[in-house]
């Protein structure tokens, strides 16, 4: 009976990283460029367990073929042999003969059932601006677009690492959320992901101008705005912020990829 | 699930199997899900505290990520143990250990990705007859020197090229001092691997499939364990920590290194995370990065449960050390 349940736990793996791929909640969590490796993942489990059912059901309907025997009696010993060894070496977490397998259910209903937001205010307030130099100190010039649309890093990269100068007295609009400093400071920002969220970091830009009076912390904006040459200390880590001096505020819905890379 | 009479591994069951009128895995499985279903009403209401759905994001995010690498490590494992015949790993390594542990460090190089796929096939690579060094030097450089890590690493210090070659030799010498420790001091009855599903007398197909739903549902399951507990360090470990000890040259080094076994990045993404860490030196920047891939939280428990407890007590801790040093020694010739 185990094998069965180790394969229908596989199938509701695979099919949970099937289902949040092709939903588009697996940006929560990983970087975007992982979604084809997330759904090959999950369509190998979804075939491992679907041809191992197939397999212990073909077994179950021809008990009597001895093939099939030697295979019932070899699943049944390493089943009854794991159970000895979680015993004598403990490393088992929990009740003896307790299958691993079984944790596996955890993160598929938590995802299924809670589907936790994306990294935001709460992570970003704890940690300091974790901005990267480029590679290259040549900044492109901005593309078309009045206001142009840049990322939050874009627009911090090039205040601080090119003073500003790719960016001239363009109008520019960038998303994130708000948080607020010491001294009544807002703060636009945004999750930067390499890999997954456990390595998200902000990045911060600091809001100069006129803005709404009920700005309420933790809401996404999209702000308008020009590049103001002054930066501001991280209140966490002591790096450079970078400002932009608002002219523009507008309320917008969390985006489906909340994280810049 | 079931509680059988306790047997040792190759005996056969000789006591007639009790099939009928028990509760199976299966019915638990079926109650578990129809409690699922229920509890989807309420329980995204229930969870409302910022820090618990945070942490419960970091905690599927780290499973999330991993299980690509899981699935290929499980996958190459499996073919490992029913496609390549033991022959051929007699042919492939040098025959005498002190050499087919460098060489097996070095074949680190060809696995893509992080560490989480490198266990399951280590294991394999144990059962399958390669000396338990080389197989030990092999789980700890391929998640470290391999093309994808060193490329981003490169791109996380763009400044600093050091860097790179840093983290290859640093992380090879450990690999390879590690393997060449366990020849010296490293005892068999440590290495209990669990006794898997007997693979004799099933077709090629069947083992495959066999070993694969074995190695995926194990290394999961102690992915789910470490993802979980390295998801609570990381929510709650506050940043000025860091910043106390970031001054001082030894506890720097020491700081970071253990930074790097609890926060349980994927060895892909952990050069960004050691690139932000600007009030560190650069020896140990290095530290985290060689440590990092090569023992934390979620790689102690896949660990535990592919070799046994008795040899991941031994082996993380031996391993953490020996990476400290080596990162201290290739820092001091580098900057």
């Amino acid at each position: 009976v185990r094998r069965e349940a180790q394969s229908l736990v596989l199938l509701l793996v695979g099919g949970t990283l099937i289902k949040i791929a092709m939903a588009g909640t697996y940006a929560r969590y990983v970087k975007v460029g992982l979604r084809p490796y997330l759904l090959a993942a999950g369509a190998v489990l979804a075939l491992v367990a679907v041809a191992s059912l197939a397999q212990a059901l073909r077994a179950h309907l021809r008990p009597a073929a001895a093939g099939n025997a030697g295979d019932d009696r070899g699943a049944g010993q390493g089943h009854e042999a794991h159970h000895d060894h979680d015993h004598d070496d403990g490393h088992g977490h929990g009740q003896r003969g307790l299958d691993v397998a079984w944790l596996l259910l955890v993160p598929v209903l938590a995802l299924l059932l809670v589907a936790p937001p994306p990294l935001g205010p709460s992570a970003a307030a704890r940690s300091g601006t974790a901005l990267t130099a480029p590679a290259s100190s040549d900044f492109t010039p901005l593309p078309d677009g009045d206001p142009v649309r840049v990322s939050l890093v874009d627009y911090a990269t090039r205040a601080v690492y090119d003073k500003g100068r790719s960016l001239a007295d363009r109008r520019v609009a960038v998303s994130g959320f708000v948080l607020a400093g010491e001294g009544g400071q807002w703060y636009l920002a945004r999750m930067v992901v390499a890999c997954c969220a456990a390595d998200a970091r902000p990045v911060k830009v600091a809001l100069a101008g006129d803005l709404p009076a009920d700005l309420q912390p933790g809401g996404w904006f999209e702000v308008t705005g020009r590049y103001l040459g002054r930066t501001a200390k991280d209140e966490v880590n002591a790096e450079a912020v970078p400002c932009l001096r608002v002219e523009a505020v507008r309320p917008i819905a969390t985006p489906a990829q909340p994280y810049e890379s | 699930m079931t509680l059988t009479d306790r047997q040792r591994p190759g005996e056969v069951a000789a006591a007639p199997r009790r099939r009928p009128r028990r509760i199976g895995s299966i019915e638990v499985l079926a109650v578990l899900l129809i409690l699922a279903v229920v509890a989807r009403t309420w329980l995204p209401r229930a969870v409302r505290s910022p820090r618990l759905l945070e942490w419960m994001t970091v905690f599927v995010s780290i499973v999330v990520q991993a299980m690509p690498f899981v699935v290929l490590g499980t996958v190459l494992s499996a073919t490992i143990t029913a496609f390549v015949p033991p022959s051929f790993f007699a042919r492939a390594l040098p025959r005498r250990p002190v050499l087919a542990v460098p060489v097996a460090g070095v074949a680190g190089v060809v696995l893509p990705g992080c560490e989480c796929g490198s266990v399951p096939i280590a294991g394999a690579l144990v059962r399958r007859g390669v000396t338990p060094a080389a197989a030990l030097a092999f789980l700890l450089s391929a998640p470290a020197i391999n093309p994808v890590v060193l490329a981003s690493t490169a791109v996380a210090f763009p400044g600093e090229p050091g860097m790179v070659v840093g983290r290859l030799v640093a992380s090879l010498a450990t690999a390879v001092a590690m393997g060449w420790l366990w020849l010296r001091w490293g005892r068999d009855e440590w290495l209990r691997p669990p006794a898997r599903p007997d693979l004799e007398g099933l077709s090629r197909w069947g083992a495959f499939l066999t070993a694969c739903r074995h190695d995926a549902t194990q290394a999961g399951g102690f992915l789910v364990v470490g993802a979980a507990t390295a998801a609570i360090l990381n929510v709650l470990v506050p940043p000025r920590w860091l910043d106390t000890v970031a001054g001082h040259p030894v506890g720097s080094v020491l700081a970071l290194a253990v930074l790097a076994v609890v926060l349980t990045l994927c060895s892909e993404a952990d050069a960004f995370v050691a690139a932000s860490l600007t009030q560190f030196s650069l020896t140990a920047r290095l530290a985290f990065l060689v440590v990092g891939p090569m023992v934390d939280l979620k790689l102690f428990a896949m660990q535990a449960g592919a070799f046994g407890r008795r040899f991941a007590v031994r082996f993380a801790p031996a391993t953490v050390a020996v990476g400290v040093a080596m990162s201290v020694a290739v820092g001091a010739l580098l900057w």
